[in-house]
């Protein structure tokens, strides 16, 4: 099981390799999104060991609007495309249509949280603030720590956007792709438990 | 290559250094004042405790609330303050670079990030002793609701008299320091697959790298649900939300659950590279093979994997379903298994050994010998039927300072001991470093022994002042207690006789070679010290870590970069 090796050196004269095959960002991405799997695992299971202790948790899940919650499933899920595509542009070296796909998914990105705003104003106006119940602490729990996510991918591929623009650092896109495609998948989990299962 | 570095400046050196070895003294001359500050707080309980009458020299009168606060920051400082940061951070990084053969880590300057948050965290965690209030003082654990609060008509009102700010601020601080500790990992296990050098396979790592990274692996896994809970135990202080406050609908059990999920890998995140370092200083002082390599490495990924899943042995009464404590009794004991045949391994590595008792192998053959004292005491509290009279008294104290002390400390003196000529290019003393390791061992019992008898007399850890518990203060009882505090007050003073060894022997110890042990593994390969890029050429490895004494070979010692 000896090591492969295909030593690489950088600009400073720094030796980088890749005996795995795949490269460190990429294999850090994996290692920081096996850890987010935990803390999203850690509040989700929490919530659904509550939603079964309480049954009336059920009444409160009435109120959570579940076609805003679609149309925002729906504006991640096109975002992932663009984000798909920015990545096959990096893998030609287009780095400036790369950038084009990249600033779209972001405008996705803002358009979820503009959503999901009026959609909070809309609900905390109506009185299912945080304090209602520990139902409705959840809800905004889970999918504040998720946009909090989304603003996180809006900045990072902003400034991939940044460089990829001029052709630099192309494998960049790739790896904040994998961490957008990531985020957009817990709200696919966060959907069906907030909005759907009444 | 060496060559092509440029030699960094005094404040690349030091103060905002992207060289991994820079980076881990960092991390180790932090963990030493985070380890004064934490000692320093069990001089003041445990003065308490023997005389409660007398004010505390330095200190003054100990009440209740300075007491439970004394307590809380001494594990909290010792568990994420001093063990982490020394074992995994400080070693981490000295070590992985060198014994992959790399020139640094993969991300440098995350590493240096790494090294910062971790710094700003310790900074918070000592503000917070001189905010109003005080600092924490519900335990290290931060069960609700000791330390939960309610607010009604917007003013907080805290449960039992429990402390607002500095709760809030332990919370900020030990977040900071899961993010520091998080990243840091990540760059650990990256570097590790990708920048191992020519031949060195998975298999042909020193244990400590194997012990680092399963660590970080563990931890990086474990660590998530108690973001989760703290974000929500902060929530429910400062905004009013009541996930854990049964009053609004909340469960406090719950964040048991979440704390014991991380609470318990992370006991193996802090013994694991103890244990790594001590496999790999037995085989250098006996000159043999370590005993049973890749069953270890199978061993320690199933201890692994086991440590997910024993969590709520720590909540055995807590009410919790006595047929799931029957199941966590179960997984509890199936650890037993691993950590026997590690410890078999440590052992059987000596046995037709030339042993040398040398400082480092003094360190890692007593850590090895303490260890068992506290895996042994630990089936009596993994069994819920006998926790049930265990459970929260001094027994449980012995038990769990017999498997973390000689973990971080007894692991920390060995590899410090074991890799300072490699690490600052001079020697130790070698007569203070035995006279330091001899009254810590003396020292250490001392304080630990008496508390397994106070406990199985039924003495409660939470209680600072026993003379409302006539039946429970007997003279005997008493004079353990103060036993145990005379031996901590000798174990603190010999503390001192390791600074001035370390740094003197920094500052003007004899020379050290390149490899003045013998050894087989790649640091070894490099200058002592190492400079700024490792090493001078590229390496290959042909072998093992551990050849030593291999029939046939010129010399007791088969390097693997030497074909």
């Amino acid at each position: 099981m000896s090591a492969l090796t295909n030593d690489m050196r950088t600009a400073t004269g720094v030796i980088t390799r890749s005996n795995t095959g795949i490269p460190s960002s990429r294999l850090a991405m994996w290692f920081l999104l096996g850890g987010e799997v935990l803390i999203f695992g850690g509040l989700l299971v929490s919530y659904m060991m509550g939603r079964l202790a309480h049954p009336e948790w059920a009444e409160e899940a009435h109120h959570t609007a579940t076609t805003i919650g679609f149309i925002n499933a729906i504006i991640l899920l096109t975002s992932d495309l663009f984000v798909v595509m920015a990545h096959a542009d990096a893998q030609r070296k287009d780095g400036a249509s790369a950038a084009k796909n990249i600033m779209i998914t972001v405008a996705l990105g803002l358009a979820f949280l503009v959503i999901k705003g009026f959609e909070y104003s809309h609900e905390i106006s109506a009185g299912l603030t945080i304090h209602k119940s520990v139902f409705w602490a959840y809800y905004y729990l889970i999918t504040g720590i998720h946009g909090s996510h989304i603003v996180v991918g809006i900045i990072a591929l902003t400034l991939v956007a940044r460089t990829a623009k001029r052709g630099e650092q192309l494998q960049r896109v790739e790896t904040a792709g994998i961490y957008w495609h990531f985020v957009d998948m817990v709200w696919l989990i966060v959907f069906p438990l907030l909005y759907i299962a009444k | 290559m060496g060559s092509s570095h440029h030699e960094p400046t005094f404040t690349e050196k030091y103060i905002f250094p992207l060289d991994h070895k820079n980076i881990g003294l960092q991390y180790l001359l932090t963990a030493m004042f985070m380890a004064c500050v934490g000692g320093f707080l069990a001089y003041v309980f445990r003065m308490k405790l023997a005389w409660a009458d007398a004010p505390v020299p330095l200190v003054g009168d100990v009440d209740g609330g300075l007491y439970n606060s004394m307590v809380t920051m001494h594990g909290t400082v010792m568990i994420f303050w001093v063990a982490m940061p020394t074992l995994i951070a400080a070693f981490g990084n000295f070590l992985i670079p060198l014994m992959i053969g790399a020139d640094d880590m993969a991300f440098p300057r995350l590493n240096r990030l790494s090294y910062q948050i971790f710094l700003l965290s310790a900074i918070i965690l000592i503000a917070s002793f001189f905010v109003p209030g005080g600092s924490a003082s519900g335990a290290w654990t931060f069960y609700p609701p000791l330390n939960s609060s309610k607010i009604v008509d917007g003013v907080v009102e805290m449960h039992n008299g429990g402390v607002y700010w500095g709760g809030n601020l332990w919370i900020l601080a030990v977040a900071l320091e899961f993010a520091s500790f998080l990243l840091g990992g990540i760059n650990f296990m990256t570097t590790t697959l990708n920048l191992r050098t020519k031949g060195m396979g998975l298999f042909q790592m020193p244990m400590s790298l194997w012990m680092i990274n399963i660590a970080s692996l563990v931890f990086a896994l474990s660590v998530g649900p108690l973001v989760a809970g703290a974000i929500m135990m902060l929530s429910d202080r400062m905004v009013g939300t009541g996930f854990f406050n049964p009053e609004l609908g909340g469960d406090p059990v719950l964040f048991q659950h979440l704390f014991w999920f991380f609470g318990h890998p992370e006991v193996y995140v802090v013994l694991l590279p103890a244990l790594g370092f001590f496999a790999d200083i037995i085989p250098v002082f006996a000159r043999k093979p370590f005993f049973g390599y890749r069953i270890v490495v199978y061993f320690t990924l199933f201890l692994g994997a086991l440590s997910f899943i024993v969590w709520a042995h720590h909540q055995f009464q807590a009410g919790i379903d006595p047929r799931m404590a029957n199941y966590f009794t179960i997984t509890t004991i199936i650890i037993s298994i691993p950590f026997g045949v590690m410890l078999f391994a440590l052992i059987l590595s000596l046995y037709g050994g030339s042993i040398r008792f040398t400082v480092p192998m003094l360190w890692a053959i007593s850590g090895v010998a303490e260890f068992l004292v506290g895996g042994i005491t630990g089936i009596h509290l993994g069994t819920s039927a006998s926790d049930i009279y265990f459970h929260d008294n001094y027994f449980v104290v012995a038990h769990f300072h017999y498997t973390l002390f000689p973990a971080t400390f007894f692991g920390a003196f060995a590899a410090i001991t074991f890799w300072f000529p490699k690490w600052f290019g001079r020697h130790l003393n070698e007569g203070l470093g035995k006279l330091h390791w001899m009254l810590t061992v003396v020292f250490f019992n001392g304080i630990f022994i008496p508390l397994f008898i106070t406990g199985l007399n039924g003495q409660h850890r939470r209680i600072y002042d026993y003379k409302a518990w006539d039946e429970m203060n007997t003279p005997a009882q008493h004079n353990l207690n103060v036993i145990a505090t005379i031996c901590l007050l000798g174990l603190l003073a010999t503390q001192l006789v390791f600074l001035l060894n370390f740094f003197r022997s920094w500052a003007s110890g004899p020379k050290a070679t390149a490899n003045p042990y013998n050894a087989t593994t790649l640091e070894w390969a490099a200058a002592s010290p190492p400079p700024h890029g490792n090493f001078d050429k590229v390496l290959t490895v042909y072998r093992g870590p551990h050849e030593y004494s291999v029939p046939g070979a010129k010399e007791d010692f088969s390097p693997q970069w030497i074909q």
